[in-house]
C-alpha cells in the first residue's frame, strides 16, 4: 500500500502504569489512518524499537503512549536523537506539561491552589505537622494525586484530615512526588487544542458527566459509565472562557500539534486542573468525542497531524 | 489562535444506547487493578498474578502432526456442527479422566463446556435467579464471582481455616440466611488446592460438608480444576465421589493438558443435565467440535497420564521455589498458606498494608500480584495477595519474591511515615492462616 506520509509507526504500550490504556489508544489511532490508507506500523517501547526505526524506510512516528517515558518527554527526546520527526510536543515541552508539579506553576490562568511534596519531605520532617499545614493552607476538601501520571490513578479526593494520610500513601504509590489541591466543585469539561499547521484551534468542549458522580478510571474506560456532551452545556461565555485557557496553556507551555486541557468550571469561572501532551484515544476518550462532535473525522485529523510532522521535519526552522 | 466556531447546542450523549443497557451490565466495569495487569505481560515484569499454565513442555510437534491427521482424515466431522451435550466419545473419554479421581459416572450425565468456566455459567443461569443467594468460600474464584454477579446473585462468603470450609461458618450462613428468609441455591466450592487461596479440603471437612448439606438439603456446586495436580501427600476423594445427587462437578482439560481448547465439563444429576444440556444448546449450539476432537485424539493417542505426572514434578519445583522466596522475603509479619498442589499461594501482609493500593509500587518495581480484594465480594481481602507459581520459571518466583518483599518493605516505611498501621480501622482482611510461616527452605 502506497501513501504520501510514508510509513507511520504508531508506538503504544510502554511500561507505564496506564499501558492498558495506550495499547487501545494506539489500536484506534492505526486503524484510522489504515481506514484512510496508510501504511501503518504499531510497535510497542521495548529494545527492538531503534532497529525498527532504522530499518524502516521514511519513518514517522505517532506517540500514543501515556504516562511515564511516553509522555513525559523523554522518548521524544529520543526521536529527536534518531532524527525522526514525529507527532506532538517537543520532549522539554512535554515534560512541562506532563509533571503537574511543574506544569501549574508555570501557567498564568487560574489553577487550584496546591502544593507539591516529595515523599521524603514527609519522612524527614515528620507527617503529623505537614499533613496539618496543608490542611490549614488549603482547606478541605483537597484532591490528592501523583504529579506525574494520568487516567485518574492515584488520585483520591479526601474530605477529612483523618484521610489525608492514606491518600498520599495511594499518590506515592505511583511516584515520588504527590501534588494536593483545592478540590474544586463545578462542570468537568476538556477542550482539545489542534494545530495542523494554521495555528493552534480549539474543538468544541466535551463535558464529562460520570454516572458514579466520579470521573475514576472505571468511569473513565467502560462504555455508558459515563455520558459525554459536545458542545458541553454551560454557557456561550464559559465555552469561549474555556475554549481561550486551553489555548493560552497550549500556547505558553509551548505544545504543539495536540494538546487536551482539563477545566473544572467552577464558581469563579473555568479552573485549570491539567493539560496532556499525548491524550487518551480509545472508544471512550475525550479527544475523538470533540473531534465528532466539531462535525471532523478522527483519521483524518490524524492524518493531517502526521503530514504536519513530515511538513515540520522537511523545514527544521519551522518547529 | 482560533476559538470554535458557534455550534448549535445538542444534547449530544456519544454513546447513544446509555439508557438502554441491562441492570447487569452496570457491574461490569474496566477497573484499574486490571489495567495495571497489562504491564505484567511485558517480560520485564515478574507476573506472579496470572494463573495461566505452563504448557511449554507438551509433545507440541508430535501433536501438532496428530492434529493434521485429524483434519485430513475426519475433518468433514471434526469441523461440523455437533450434539448440544457434547460428542459421545468426548463424554466417553471425560468419564475415564473423572475415574482417576474415583468419581464413577454415566457419560449421559456429562455436559461439555466451553471451558468450565461456561459451566459455572450454566449451572447459575439454570439455577439462579436475580436476588437469590449462593454461597461461596472466602475468598473465592473471581471468575466465579463475576458470573455469580453477572446473574445478580448476592453472594455470601463462607470463612475457611486451612483444612477448608468451617462447618460452623456454613452452619451459621445458612441460618442466617434463611432467618432473612433469602433462598440459597448452592454452596460453590473448591476443594482441591482453592483458587486463590490454595487450601484444600481435609476428607473430615469432606465428610461434614457433605453431612451439612443433606442437613441443609444444599446443591453443593464443586469446581475442581486442579484435583489432578497433587504434588504433596495423597490425593483425597472428590465431593461427587462422595455422593452423586448432591453435587453438581465441574472439570477441566485447562490445567491436565491445554486451556486453548476451551474444553470443560458439567457431570450433574440426570434432571439437572437435561436443564445444563438445553442451556447449552440455546447458548451456542454445541460446544466447540473441533475441540473435542483434538481433546480426544490427545488422549487417544498420548500418555496423557504421563503428561499429568510431568506437570506435577514441575509444579512442585516451582512451588518450592515460591515458598523458599516467600520465607527469604516477605517481611516479619507475613504469614502464607502451604498449597499441596494447584498454582496459587496465598499471603496475609502485616497490617496496614493494603495489597491493592500498593499494586502500582509493586508494577513499578516489575513484579505483579493479584490484589486480595479481587476474591471477595464484600469487600475484604485488603490485607492479601494471590501469588501464582505456575507460570514462571523458578529462577524468576524466586526474584518476583524478592522484589515483592523490597515493595512490602518501601510501602511499609510509607506507612510509618505517616502513622497508619496497628489499629487502623480503614483495613479490611480475612486470614486463613492464623499459624506461623511454613517451615520450606
Amino acid at each position: 500500500m502506497s501513501s504520501d506520509l510514508g510509513t507511520i509507526v504508531v508506538l503504544a504500550g510502554g511500561l507505564s502504569h496506564e499501558r492498558d490504556v495506550s495499547l487501545r489508544s494506539g489500536r484506534r489511532v492505526a486503524q484510522a489512518l489504515r481506514d484512510r490508507g496508510h501504511q501503518v506500523i504499531e510497535s510497542d517501547v521495548n529494545a527492538a524499537l531503534a532497529d525498527l526505526l532504522a530499518t524502516t524506510a521514511d519513518p514517522v512516528v505517532f506517540p500514543v503512549l501515556h504516562g511515564g517515558d511516553g509522555e513525559d518527554g523523554s522518548l521524544r527526546q529520543v526521536l529527536d536523537l534518531f532524527g525522526v520527526p514525529y507527532v506532538g510536543s517537543t520532549g522539554p515541552a512535554s515534560q512541562r506539561a506532563f509533571d503537574k508539579s511543574i506544569c501549574s506553576p508555570l501557567v498564568t490562568v487560574r489553577t487550584p491552589a496546591q502544593v507539591a511534596l516529595p515523599n521524603s519531605v514527609f519522612r524527614e520532617l515528620g507527617a503529623k505537622a505537614l499533613v496539618s499545614a496543608v490542611v490549614d493552607r488549603l482547606g478541605l476538601p483537597l484532591i490528592v494525586k501523583p504529579s506525574r501520571s494520568g487516567s485518574a490513578l492515584g488520585c483520591t479526593k479526601v474530605t477529612r484530615i483523618e484521610a489525608l494520610p492514606s491518600a498520599m500513601v495511594a499518590a506515592y504509590a505511583f511516584g515520588e512526588t504527590a501534588v494536593i489541591e483545592q478540590f474544586i466543585e463545578g462542570t468537568e469539561v476538556a477542550v482539545t487544542v489542534i494545530d495542523t499547521g494554521d495555528g493552534p484551534r480549539a474543538l468544541p468542549a466535551v463535558e464529562i458527566r460520570p454516572r458514579s458522580g466520579i470521573y475514576d478510571y472505571t468511569a473513565r474506560y467502560t462504555a455508558g459509565e459515563t455520558r459525554f456532551l459536545c458542545p458541553a452545556e454551560i454557557s456561550d461565555e464559559d465555552a469561549a472562557a474555556c475554549a481561550e485557557l486551553a489555548l493560552h496553556v497550549h500556547e505558553q507551555l509551548g505544545l504543539r500539534d495536540l494538546s487536551r486541557t482539563d477545566i473544572i468550571i467552577g464558581p469563579q469561572g473555568p479552573t485549570f486542573i491539567e493539560t496532556n501532551v499525548s491524550p487518551g484515544m480509545t472508544e471512550t476518550s475525550l479527544v475523538p468525542l470533540a473531534v465528532e462532535g466539531a462535525g471532523e473525522y478522527f483519521g483524518e485529523l490524524c492524518a493531517a497531524l502526521v503530514r504536519q510532522a513530515r511538513r515540520r521535519h522537511a523545514a527544521p526552522s519551522e518547529s | 489562535m482560533s476559538l470554535p466556531e458557534p455550534r448549535q447546542r445538542r444534547d449530544t450523549v456519544f454513546d447513544p444506547w446509555i439508557d438502554t443497557y441491562a441492570d447487569r451490565t452496570h457491574g461490569l466495569t474496566v477497573s484499574a487493578v486490571r489495567a495495571l495487569f497489562s504491564v505484567a505481560n511485558r517480560p520485564e515484569v515478574v507476573s506472579l498474578a496470572g494463573g495461566m499454565p505452563n504448557i511449554a513442555d507438551l509433545p507440541r510437534e508430535a501433536i501438532g502432526e496428530a492434529i493434521a491427521a485429524l483434519i485430513r482424515d475426519r475433518g468433514t466431522q471434526a469441523m461440523q456442527y455437533g450434539s448440544g451435550q457434547g460428542e459421545p466419545f468426548m463424554r466417553e473419554h471425560i468419564t475415564e479422566v473423572m475415574a482417576e479421581e474415583a468419581i464413577v459416572a454415566h457419560p449421559d450425565d456429562v455436559v461439555v463446556t466451553c471451558g468450565s468456566q461456561q459451566g459455572l455459567d450454566l449451572v447459575t443461569r439454570t439455577f439462579c435467579d436475580p436476588g437469590d443467594v449462593i454461597l461461596a468460600e472466602a475468598p473465592s474464584y473471581v471468575g466465579a464471582i463475576g458470573t455469580f454477579r453477572a446473574y445478580q446473585v448476592q453472594i455470601i462468603h463462607v470463612a475457611i481455616d486451612e483444612f477448608g470450609i468451617t462447618p460452623q461458618a456454613l452452619r451459621e450462613a445458612v441460618n442466617a440466611c434463611r432467618a432473612a428468609g433469602k433462598r440459597i441455591k448452592f454452596l460453590y466450592s473448591i476443594p482441591n488446592f482453592q483458587n486463590p487461596t490454595g487450601v484444600t479440603q481435609t476428607l473430615e471437612r469432606r465428610r461434614e460438608l457433605i453431612a451439612l448439606a443433606h442437613e441443609f438439603d444444599l446443591l453443593i456446586v464443586e469446581d475442581n480444576p486442579y484435583g489432578l495436580l497433587t504434588i504433596e501427600g495423597d490425593p483425597l476423594p472428590a465431593l461427587r465421589s462422595m455422593d452423586d445427587e448432591r453435587v453438581v462437578y465441574l472439570g477441566s482439560f485447562s490445567k491436565t493438558f491445554a486451556p486453548g481448547f476451551r474444553v470443560g465439563w458439567v457431570l450433574a444429576p440426570h434432571a439437572v443435565r437435561e436443564k445444563l444440556t438445553l442451556a447449552q444448546e440455546s447458548a451456542t449450539l454445541a460446544p466447540p467440535v473441533f475441540s473435542q476432537f483434538a481433546i480426544s485424539t490427545y488422549l487417544e493417542q498420548f500418555d496423557w497420564r504421563g503428561q499429568i505426572v510431568a506437570y506435577r514434578d514441575m509444579y512442585r519445583g516451582r512451588r518450592d521455589a515460591m515458598l523458599r522466596g516467600l520465607t527469604e522475603n516477605m517481611p516479619a509479619g507475613c504469614t502464607w498458606t502451604h498449597p499441596t498442589g494447584g498454582f496459587f499461594a496465598w499471603v496475609t501482609m502485616p497490617e496496614g498494608l493494603d495489597s491493592q493500593s500498593m499494586l502500582p509500587r509493586a508494577v513499578s518495581a516489575r513484579v505483579a500480584y493479584v490484589p486480595g480484594t479481587a476474591f471477595y465480594a464484600d469487600g475484604m481481602g485488603s490485607r492479601n495477595m494471590r501469588l501464582s507459581y505456575c507460570f514462571p520459571s523458578e529462577e524468576r518466583i524466586l526474584e518476583g519474591t524478592r522484589r515483592l518483599g523490597e515493595v512490602m518493605h518501601d510501602e511499609l516505611e510509607m506507612l510509618r511515615t505517616f502513622g497508619i498501621g496497628v489499629g487502623s480501622a480503614e483495613h479490611r482482611y480475612r486470614d486463613v492462616t492464623a499459624g506461623p510461616a511454613p517451615d520450606i527452605t
